[in-house]
């Protein structure tokens, strides 16, 4: 356990002190929900209908961001072919780079959403359904998207090819999110799309780190 | 006594095999077809209530199954790469990939014609649809990753990898937006209780399914010729450069 959460802990400390990866991130978030009414017309009772949805997708493209240097930065310095060589299994090794990516991406992203929120004109009723969905959520955006990075480590336009990886991947956890807010708001059950949600960032969680480290095995031969 | 996947392993007895197997395939690919066109055009009867326009299923129904069958290919392949280390796997996987591709794009194009006339619009966000949408950018990711990587055995692994984490993904993908409504028809061939389609319909049906079947295989046998003679050349190539450097290197000495 030490061992990974001293892995957990330096790439914690990596993106903070390193600096541009998370505030690139949060900007290009607000950045997409600015656009959006410039592009859509600023219409309040229509922003108020689509903030959800914008939130979540502008969340999905911005964690997607920083995805390729989960791996990549360690892949070319070689400290990832040391962590290879030690006592963590590679398995452990990516969950706890995916881990990393989650709290020093997403949750920051789901933390500023409601903040956002404001500048669409979202219900106040949904602020905290919002926050929560995208917190249990983006488990699975991290993971997932370690394994898309992990699979285009040495593939040519990397961060292009993630996208085109991982989004369709992504479905399941917007639908899920989208349908617990829609369904405060109107009729619905708001507890079952929400277990399933959890389920599926459980399921990520667990499943995610056995295809990354796979993949990174075969390209460090 | 050899299995037959293990007796296929080898690639010139593949070679030898398919070159028998494939003029076979390919024509009664060719003759289903034709007589499955027949009936679909001068056999079947109009819909009674959409008319000549249900007349496109026939051509819709196939390409949408086959766009499923292809995936399953390319995961099965996948599979046999990575657990088996089958040498003509990878062939497969790469092979199936485009063709896949191909038939769910003839999918999506021949539903949304037939939209236009029943439903009115030519796509709407319905579950399958929106499904076997994304099963297409499965593949255009799987084609993408493939191309992307130079090292062809990396790519193979890694795009192997990929298909498995899709074929995962497929169900989840498709529960997720089935959540919604669905416009379109639920299943009408293989459900309990048999088939909800008249026989005079359905014959056709199954008819071309089995045709654009054939056609698959026999697509998919000539691609997997291809690349194994593609990988050949390639082989070759190099031996060549290789002799042509040994013979410079005994000159120059």
């Amino acid at each position: 356990m030490k061992p990974f959460l001293t892995l957990v802990s330096r790439d914690l400390r990596l993106a903070v002190r390193q600096g541009g990866a998370l505030g690139t991130a949060l900007g290009f978030y607000m950045l997409v929900v600015t656009l959006l009414p410039l592009g859509l017309g600023a219409d309040l009772n229509l922003l108020s209908r689509i903030a959800a949805g914008v939130l979540w997708i502008a969340l999905l493209l911005s964690a997607l961001l920083s995805l390729p240097r989960v791996f990549a930065s360690d892949y070319e310095d070689g400290s990832l072919d040391i962590l290879a060589t030690g006592s963590l299994p590679l398995e452990l090794v990516a969950a706890a780079k995916a881990l990393a990516h989650w709290i020093s991406t997403s949750i920051p992203l789901a933390l500023l959403a409601p903040i956002l929120g404001i500048l669409l004109n979202l219900e106040i009723d949904a602020y905290p359904i919002l926050v929560a969905t995208m917190l249990v959520g983006t488990p699975a955006v991290s993971f997932i998207g370690a394994v898309g990075a992990a699979l285009t480590l040495r593939a040519h336009r990397g961060g292009l090819l993630i996208a085109l990886l991982v989004l369709p991947f992504y479905v399941p956890t917007l639908i899920f999110g989208i349908a617990s807010i829609s369904a405060l708001l109107g009729p619905g059950d708001v507890l079952s799309p929400f277990l399933i949600l959890t389920a599926i960032s459980l399921a990520a969680v667990v499943l995610g780190p056995f295809a990354a480290a796979a993949a990174l095995r075969m390209q460090m031969q | 006594m050899q299995t037959i996947t293990q007796r296929l392993a080898n690639p010139t007895q593949f070679m030898e095999l398919s070159a028998r197997v494939l003029p076979w395939l390919a024509g009664a690919a060719a003759a289903v077809i034709a007589y499955g066109l027949y009936l679909a055009f001068f056999v079947a009867p109009p819909d009674y209530q959409q008319g000549e326009t249900a007349r496109i299923m026939f051509v819709h129904v196939p390409s949408a199954w086959l766009s499923m069958a292809g995936y399953t290919v390319i995961a099965i392949s996948a599979f046999g790469l990575l657990v088996f280390r089958h040498p003509l796997a990878d062939v497969s996987a790469k092979a199936a990939a485009p063709i896949g591709a191909a038939f769910t794009f003839l999918a999506l194009v021949t539903g949304s014609l037939w939209g236009r006339p029943t439903w009115g619009t030519y796509w709407v966000w319905d579950a399958r649809l929106t499904s076997v949408l994304i099963l297409f950018f499965l593949y255009l990711g799987l084609i993408a990753l493939r191309s992307s990587i130079e090292d062809e055995t990396l790519a193979s692994k890694l795009t192997a990898v990929l298909a498995l984490v899709g074929i995962v993904m497929l169900p989840i993908i498709k529960f997720s937006v089935e959540y919604g409504k669905t416009l379109h028809q639920k299943a009408s061939v293989l459900r309990l209780g048999g088939p909800t389609m008249d026989p005079s319909l359905l014959h056709p049906l199954l008819v071309m399914a089995l045709g654009f079947t054939l056609l698959f295989a026999a697509l998919h046998v000539k691609a997997m010729r291809n690349e194994i003679l593609r990988r050949r050349v390639k082989t070759l190539q190099m031996a060549e450069v290789e002799r042509a450097q040994a013979g410079r290197l005994a000159a120059a000495e």
